[in-house]
């Protein structure tokens, strides 16, 4: 049996469950889902829903209000005798947790994984994506993180069945402490975005990145960023698109004064459609998009602005 | 407090990686190595740590193949007052690599293991959690900020939804994102210096640990190509086109 640990806040069923239940069907054995957390009946209402799931199984506690990898490692390992795959979404989330899971098992972990071969086979990426490991496992326990984006959402069902787990686990040496998120406001999620809009270095200031986030308003976007534009402080770090940042695959991707360094493709190449806005014609982002426009970002942007929103005006007034 | 830093030597970042001819390995034979990048932030953190007096020794630990100690010796330029390394000719996975740490950290009496969230050639981002959970010490990954103190830290992670803090208590395991500090340049002197301090090998069979791999990678492929795209003129001329041509807008 397959049990897929959930990623939530308590109120929302986080996207990546939903494509790492639809990998999971690959592996043609029944599936459970771990809800752990305090106070998160939305979450298990969601999980139940979700087509293929055959059970959910409810860690309701204030030991895991904050999934801390620590306590949630100890309660996985203390439920994991029946099943033969323990699977979580390649994010922060599951990347925290679930090699704990491994190493408490005595079992090597397969992380980040982009394809399912058989039981036995995964394809995953190594180098920044600049290739690509088969590897094959022997072990009756696997432990695996998937890349939500290499898999389709899950559709829909009526509801499974529940199961509420009451497992005690030792006091932990962690506190939550605070978590600070980034509000997106009226903007989608940049891991579910079906656009994505992303600056870089050359965007030069904070105060230009609004050019950014007025293209992304008018594509109903979310914004992304390369390290350089992050780490200078133009926005947060979770806009950080890439290598050690996020993973994103929308239909489309439009970057703007970004170089195209490896460690930036490594978390956008396998979007749809790429758009590159560089004023530099030698810049390695070209060699991937689909569609560039050799240009000065603050000429092109703010024309591409204009000419979406002239667009709209005519659609709304016909 | 004694602080354990584990470096990995990988291939350097800005190298375009080759895979050999039979599709099973990336060459790595004269091709340029570096320290992996987040263990050089890891050794950093150690090392401002130490100035300020909060860290009375920092110890930076290798296993790899006898190259590997060009980047315990760049740790030592760096500041390290000691290295260990574990020479093996074996590569091994995460979980091996974490059995060899949570041995040393025990030997050597550390409070305190840095380490880089991940390594850039496997990309694995697994083996401080597993030396956590094998220590059975608590752990906080992918952190851009820190604080220590007499029995705890208090860390600022790098999530998927923003900054989490946590504070743990000591001895703890602190894995290191790339914006936690800058490293330093290190300095001919310091070259020289690092020289004369003490660097340690073993060999991994020594250990008395029973390592093996239970994952094996058949194949390394080089990933699908994008086919190239075409450069257009103008605002008017992109628009026209995802418009029409991908009817994506
Ligand atoms: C271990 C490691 C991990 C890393 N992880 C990541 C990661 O996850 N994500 C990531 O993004 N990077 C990552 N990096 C950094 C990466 O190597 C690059 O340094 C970074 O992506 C560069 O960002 P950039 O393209 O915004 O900046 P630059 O490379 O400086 O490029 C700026 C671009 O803007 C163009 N430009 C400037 N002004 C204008 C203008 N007015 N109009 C039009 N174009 C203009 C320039 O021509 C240039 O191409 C990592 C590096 C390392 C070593």
């Amino acid at each position: 049996m397959i049990l897929i640990v959930a990623e939530h806040n308590n109120t929302v069923l986080n996207n990546a469950t939903l494509h790492v239940i639809e990998a999971a069907k690959k592996l043609q054995l029944p599936i459970h889902v771990l809800v752990a957390g305090s106070k998160c009946t939305d979450v298990v209402s969601a999980a139940q829903e979700c087509a293929g799931v055959r059970k959910v199984l409810i860690a309701d506690n204030d030991a895991y209000a904050h999934q801390l990898a620590e306590n949630v490692a100890k309660l996985i390992y203390q439920l994991s005798t029946e099943y033969s795959y323990i699977l979580a979404p390649a994010t922060c989330f599951g990347k925290d947790i679930l090699p704990r899971v491994a190493a408490l098992l005595d079992v090597e972990q397969i992380s980040d994984i982009t394809d399912i071969i058989n039981q036995q086979t995964f394809v995953r990426p190594i180098y920044a994506g600049n290739a690509y490991a088969t590897v094959t496992t022997s072990l009756s326990k696997n432990v695996i993180t998937v890349r939500a984006t290499s898999f389709p959402l899950c559709g829909s069902q009526d509801k499974c069945d529940t199961q509420a787990i009451d497992i005690n686990i030792p006091a932990s040496n962690t506190e939550f402490i605070s978590i600070n998120s980034t509000d997106t406001g009226k903007l989608p999620d940049l891991n579910s975005a079906k656009i994505v809009v992303a600056g870089g270095r050359g965007i030069s200031s904070k105060d230009k990145f609004t050019l950014i986030q007025q293209l992304a308003e008018q594509l109903h976007a979310a914004i992304g960023a390369s390290r350089a534009a992050v780490d200078a402080g133009f926005v947060p770090n979770d806009l950080q698109i890439g290598q050690t940042g996020k993973v994103v695959a929308p239909d489309l991707y439009i970057a703007i004064g970004i170089s195209g360094a490896i460690q930036h493709i490594a978390g956008m190449k396998d979007s749809k459609v790429i758009v590159a806005i560089n004023r530099d014609p030698d810049a390695p982002i070209f060699d991937i998009a689909d569609y560039g426009l050799v240009a000065d970002l603050f000429d092109a942007v703010p024309e591409l602005i204009a000419s979406l929103s002239k667009a709209e005006r005519l659609i709304s007034s016909e | 407090m004694r602080c354990l830093v584990a470096v990995k030597q990988v291939i350097d970042p800005y190298v375009h990686i080759r895979i050999n001819k039979e599709q099973t390995a990336v060459i790595q034979e004269n091709v340029k190595m570096a320290m992996n990048p987040f263990d050089e932030i890891a050794m950093e953190a150690a090392l401002q740590f130490k100035e300020q007096g909060i860290i009375s020794e920092v110890i930076a630990v290798s296993i790899g193949a006898p190259g590997v100690q060009e980047t315990l010796r760049q740790a030592l330029a760096r500041g390290a007052d000691k290295a260990i390394m574990v020479m093996s000719e074996k590569s091994y996975n995460p979980l091996s690599i974490a059995k060899v740490l949570a041995k040393i950290s025990k030997q050597q009496e550390v409070d305190l293991v840095l380490m880089g969230k991940q390594a850039i050639d496997n990309d694995c981002n697994q083996t401080g959690q597993m030396l956590a959970a094998l220590l059975d010490w608590p752990q906080a990954t992918f952190v851009s900020k820190l604080q220590l103190e007499s029995t705890s830290l208090i860390a600022t992670r790098e999530v998927d939804g923003g900054l989490e803090t946590l504070k743990c208590k000591i001895p703890a395991v602190v894995t290191t994102d790339l914006r936690l500090n800058e490293p330093r340049v290190i300095s001919l002197p310091n070259i020289m210096q690092a020289k004369k301090k003490p660097l340690t090998e073993i060999s991994i069979e020594d250990m008395g640990l029973e390592l093996n791999n239970q994952i094996a990678t058949t194949t390394i492929q080089p990933p699908p190509k994008r086919k190239a795209g075409v450069k257009l003129n103008s605002v008017t001329e992109l628009v026209d086109k995802l418009r029409n041509e991908a009817k994506i807008i």
